[in-house]
């Protein structure tokens, strides 16, 4: 046998892995809601809470001020971390996919030599290096605002753990709509459903907070569940009850979504 | 040396129409061969069952002696090619595209190298949405060659390029063949068929309808021998006719096919020849393209694919 033609796949995977990234990074679009948004939302509606209308008042806002003596960025940093996974999971990923897959990029792909288990592989590789850039420059501008963490290394891997299956999740909801919906459609519904999520999602504003009948909806969406757990393992609260509900539901989420894109997606 | 591509009775069908049908045909290693006809012909469909994007309902196909469906992954690195739709990152730059791909392969072109020679060095760094049409096309093409290919699929190469893209396309596909390399490459240009193919096949509404040489499928369309010419319409056939006359039995007919496109029915030859051109010079007219032999491979896909098309409808 002639020696195989095509190259190493770990090779493979590291250049369309690099290649993701760096184009990921040159949308500006993508940069916008990945980066600059969240780290815009953290910081506006702590300096909103912190400075609010009445002069001394913390809690300008119902639920984001600093109920028990924390500072606005405590209680506001985990949802922020939420949907930092949101905005690279579903928005990014789901658009950019579903462009790929518009412009007819991954049946090119599909006639190269690049399997297509390395495709994905490279996009979740990507996604998760977007992700610890994030994660990164959220907690720097965090501290920056005053967040001290008061953190064990559980909670730590917690909060390490719910961002790993909250990507799952974002990351199935996103491929799911690239896979099978029109790539207009998915631009449309990933924005759209980004917006609706960010406001009544759990993100900013906790479930508690919610109207009524909303909230206890609103409690069993991915975003409320990441939120939750993170703000267990962050923030200390709620108790932990709900954070194992939260989990549980999270876990749900990080499977369904995956299985649901992997059963609907085409290519073409 | 073997089939590169063989296609035996193959059938494909979209909801009940048949794409498609019992079509069969071989390409020999290092052939350039050309696949022709109108749109809606089935030629991409063809081409898509041979690089194994879609699998035939009936019949069977091997490229390079493997099953592309359930064998791409040992296919794959072998071939190269080119889809209608280009299929590249709209932000990614030529030379990026290019690197992307050479990572695929075990020994690569040069990208660089690659890049200079479809004449898109000096757009390197350009993202790839605010190329022209034919620098889209050449970057398609050099992707498809990036990996050094046994065999190449082009489907429309040279749509919507500029007679300057097409001839450097032109000189790389001859090059390919200098090479050894195999090109399969669907086209609707007679012009590109007859300048690149070895050989040609004809295929409407999903049948091959002729597969031969472009020469002998020329021959083939005129049924006989003559002369075609060009010059400005509206010259009077009759009297070149009369002028004519004595050199043949029956006098040679004469025609004007279509403005400006004349054929004389007679066996070309040289008296033949000095007397159309005295009778021209007479005239003060200038001959623009004169043609001994058949008719044109263009005549013949026009009769092939043309009368059948307007006899089935739609």
């Amino acid at each position: 046998m002639a020696p195989s033609p095509s190259a190493a796949p770990l090779a493979m995977l590291r250049a369309q892995t690099a290649l993701e990234l760096r184009l990921t990074l040159r949308r500006g679009e993508s940069v916008l809601v990945t980066l600059v948004l969240p780290v815009l939302l953290l910081v506006f509606f702590s300096a909103v809470a912190v400075r609010g209308p009445s002069a001394g008042g913390e809690a300008a806002l119902p639920g984001l001020g600093a109920a028990l003596g924390r500072r606005p960025v405590d209680t506001l940093l985990p949802g922020v971390l939420a949907l930092a996974v949101m905005s690279t999971g579903m928005v990014s990923l789901g658009i950019a996919t579903a462009y790929e897959r518009h412009y007819g990029v991954l049946k090119r792909l599909g006639g190269s030599p690049l399997p297509r288990p390395a495709l994905l592989g490279a996009k979740i590789l990507s996604v998760l290096a977007l992700e610890l850039g994030q994660v990164v420059l959220l907690l720097g501008v965090a501290a920056v605002l005053g967040w001290r963490p008061e953190v064990t290394a559980p909670r730590l891997a917690l909060a390490a753990g719910a961002l790993l299956l909250g990507t799952a999740a974002f990351g199935g909801l996103g491929l799911w709509m690239a896979g099978s919906w029109r790539a207009e459609a998915t631009l449309a519904g990933a924005n759209g459903l980004y917006l609706v999520l960010l406001l009544l999602g759990g993100v900013i504003v906790p479930v508690e907070s919610l109207p009524v009948p909303w909230g206890s909806l609103a409690a069993l969406l991915p975003s409320a569940a990441l939120a939750g757990v993170l703000r267990f393992a962050l923030d200390w609260r709620p108790g932990p009850q709900s954070a194992l509900l939260d989990f549980t539901l999270l876990c749900l989420w990080a499977i369904l979504a995956p299985l649901l894109a992997a059963r609907t997606f085409r290519w073409e | 040396m073997g089939a590169a591509i063989a296609v035996e009775g193959v059938t494909k069908r979209y909801g009940g129409r048949a794409v498609v049908q019992d079509l069969s045909f071989q390409v020999r290693c290092g052939e350039v061969f050309a696949l022709l006809g109108p749109n809606g012909a089935g030629k991409t469909t063809t081409v898509e069952m041979l690089e194994g994007y879609r699998a035939p309902d009936g019949g069977r196909v091997r490229v390079l002696g493997l099953d592309p469906v359930h064998q791409g992954a040992a296919l794959k690195p072998r071939l190269g090619l080119m889809l209608q739709q280009g299929g590249i990152y709209p932000q990614i730059r030529p030379l990026e595209a290019l690197r992307l791909f050479a990572a695929f392969y075990s020994r690569p072109e040069d990208p660089r190298a690659l890049l200079e020679q479809v004449g898109l060095e000096k757009a390197a760094g350009v993202r790839y949405r605010r190329l022209s049409g034919g620098q889209k096309q050449r970057l398609a093409l050099a992707l498809a060659l990036v990996g050094r290919p046994e065999l190449v699929f082009l489907d429309e190469p040279t749509a919507g390029m500029d007679p300057q893209a097409r001839r450097v396309t032109w000189g790389i596909i001859r090059g390919l063949q200098r090479r050894g390399v195999t090109v399969l490459l669907t086209t609707h240009s007679m012009d590109e068929a007859e300048h690149l193919a070895g050989r040609v096949a004809i295929i409407n509404r999903g049948r091959l309808v002729a597969l031969d040489t472009p020469a002998a499928l020329g021959q083939a369309g005129q049924g006989g021998t003559g002369l075609r010419f060009r010059a400005p319409s509206g010259l009077d056939t009759g009297a070149l006719a009369g002028a004519l006359a004595d050199l043949t039995a029956p006098p040679p007919a004469v025609q004007e096919l279509e403005p400006g496109h004349y054929a004389v029915a007679a066996p070309p030859t040289p008296t033949l020849l000095a007397r159309l051109t005295a009778w021209l010079s007479a005239r003060d007219v200038l001959l623009t393209e004169l043609r001994v032999g058949g008719g044109t491979l263009e005549e013949v896909y026009l009769r092939l694919t043309g009368e059948d098309g307007e006899l089935g409808g739609r």
